[in-house]
């Protein structure tokens, strides 16, 4: 029997990553976590990116690297434009250390980058308003881990929010200046499966809303999505009779957990989900796409 | 509804039969042109079916199945769970060489819904070679067809000397014993 639990693999190659959002039902989780500093990375929309192991990045340069990262940021958002000298962007990087999401102890702590600009006009005594936002982290990458050589910092997760520009000039950075690659991460209908029956089986205190699959029919000229809607009580009911072992989730139960939705769609409507292709859940806790987009709501 | 059974029936001279398995209609009628473009030196009938047991009515006209290949698309969870049903409706006697299993749909990983392990599983519990071919693509397609081609002469007996039992061999990897 394959067993797989508590899993956010960092894994940039060659095995795909099984994702969990942070905040989800594993107590190991909440020690160190202290909600007030992550509450902003809540309710946003997140693309995923894998990144390689960084060469030479210290925790203690953090300072500096700012500065270099916002005068390059600076330095790329005025190519091309004719600007005067002194004229002050207003741009601000700040990189900074996020306590407490890490799976074990081995991790290396998540790190923030966040871009803040001032507003221009000149009588609003305007605070920074953040931008843009990316962080890294690396969460239960023990394999990983074990195999890194001494130089380099395993944080192979990356998730941003904001402007495209900004993700692509704050990227190309890093891979300058760490020797890392950062490439999209595409979530697969395996992975969005596990997804779907993990988040369901997680307790929510606050609203729940129902829980949402959205499938892709192959094979047929116009695009079509089929989106199935259960409510959550009913999601989780039939997760809690799937599920042996709290805290653990096996293949098979995943798999029994979606021929159940799936026989239950076809008895109504006649049609072979299972033929389809799983693009995006949506759970009261949160929700993934195959793009690898991530929201976490709670 | 009948069992399909090897050697129930007597064997048409110079010719064999392959039955395809799977839900995939147009790739089956693809592979199955590929097929018979092959140059060969016998005559050959290619039966496609969605699923098992096959209808019983026209039971009496079918010639002898010689070799079936159950069709799996790994990006269709549906296609892997009705092979798995069609396995149940056969006779243990195919399971000596005379089944194999084709994986389509594994280049694009982040679009499959069958976890690899399902179906090395599914190989191991029928003894019975599985073959990962894009059929999507035309070059594979018509290797793909060669090699079936190949094992369809060796399971209707037309090669003296080597027979469809054979193929267990072949699947054994250097890592077990």
């Amino acid at each position: 029997m394959e067993k797989r639990s508590s899993l956010f693999h960092g894994l940039p190659f060659p095995t795909t990553p099984v994702l969990e959002p942070p905040s989800c039902c594993y107590s190991g989780w909440r020690e160190n976590v202290d909600p007030q500093k992550i509450a902003f990375l809540l309710r946003k929309q997140w693309t995923l990116y894998s990144v390689t192991p960084m060469y030479k990045f210290s925790y203690g340069n953090l300072k500096e690297y700012s500065r270099l990262l916002s005068a390059f940021v600076a330095a790329e958002k005025q190519k091309g434009l004719a600007v005067e000298v002194g004229n002050d962007l207003g741009i601000k990087v700040t990189l900074s250390t996020l306590l407490g999401l890490k799976g074990t102890d081995q991790d290396q702590v998540a790190v923030l980058v966040q871009i803040a600009s001032r507003s221009q006009l000149p009588f609003e005594n305007a605070e920074n308003k953040v931008v843009w936002s990316g962080w890294f982290c690396c969460i239960s990458g023990d394999d990983l881990l074990e195999s890194v050589p001494e130089d380099f910092t395993c944080l192979s997760l990356f998730l941003a929010n904001g402007a495209e520009s900004y993700t692509a000039i704050v990227g190309s950075w890093f891979q300058k200046t760490f020797d890392c690659y950062f490439s999209r991460l595409t979530i697969s209908p395996l992975n969005l499966a596990w997804m779907a029956a993990m988040w369901t089986g997680c307790k929510v205190d606050s609203h729940m809303a129902a829980t949402e699959l959205v499938f892709s029919v192959p094979c047929i000229p116009q695009s079509l999505d089929i989106s199935y809607a259960i409510h959550s009580e009913d999601a989780k009911a039939l997760w809690d009779t799937v599920q042996k072992t709290p805290g653990e989730v096996t293949q098979e139960e995943v798999n029994l957990f979606m021929d159940c939705l799936y026989s239950h769609f076809h008895r109504h409507f006649k049609i072979h989900l299972s033929a389809t292709r799983l693009v995006k859940v949506s759970t009261s806790i949160a929700s993934a796409h195959c793009d690898g987009n991530i929201k976490v709501l709670d | 509804m009948s069992l399909v059974r090897p050697f129930d029936k007597l064997p048409t001279l110079n010719s064999a039969a392959i039955l395809l398995v799977g839900t995939d209609e147009s790739q089956q009628q693809q592979l199955a042109e590929a097929i018979l473009k092959e140059k060969k030196n016998f005559k050959i009938n290619i039966h496609v079916a969605t699923s098992l047991p096959l209808p019983a009515e026209r039971d009496h006209i079918r010639p002898r199945i010689d070799l079936i290949a159950f069709m799996i698309n790994m990006q269709s969870k549906h296609s892997l769970r009705n092979v798995e049903a069609s396995l149940s409706h056969m006779d243990a006697n195919f399971f000596l060489g005379k089944v194999c299993f084709l994986i389509t749909g594994v280049g694009r990983m982040n679009h499959c819904s069958v976890e690899m392990n399902a179906v090395r599983k599914l190989g191991n519990l029928y003894c019975s070679p599985v073959l990962f071919c894009e059929l999507d693509s035309e070059g594979i397609r018509v290797a793909t067809a060669q090699r079936l081609l190949r094992m369809l002469q060796i399971c209707a007996g037309h090669m003296p000397g080597v027979s469809a039992l054979f193929f267990s061999s072949l699947m054994k990897s250097s890592i077990d014993e």
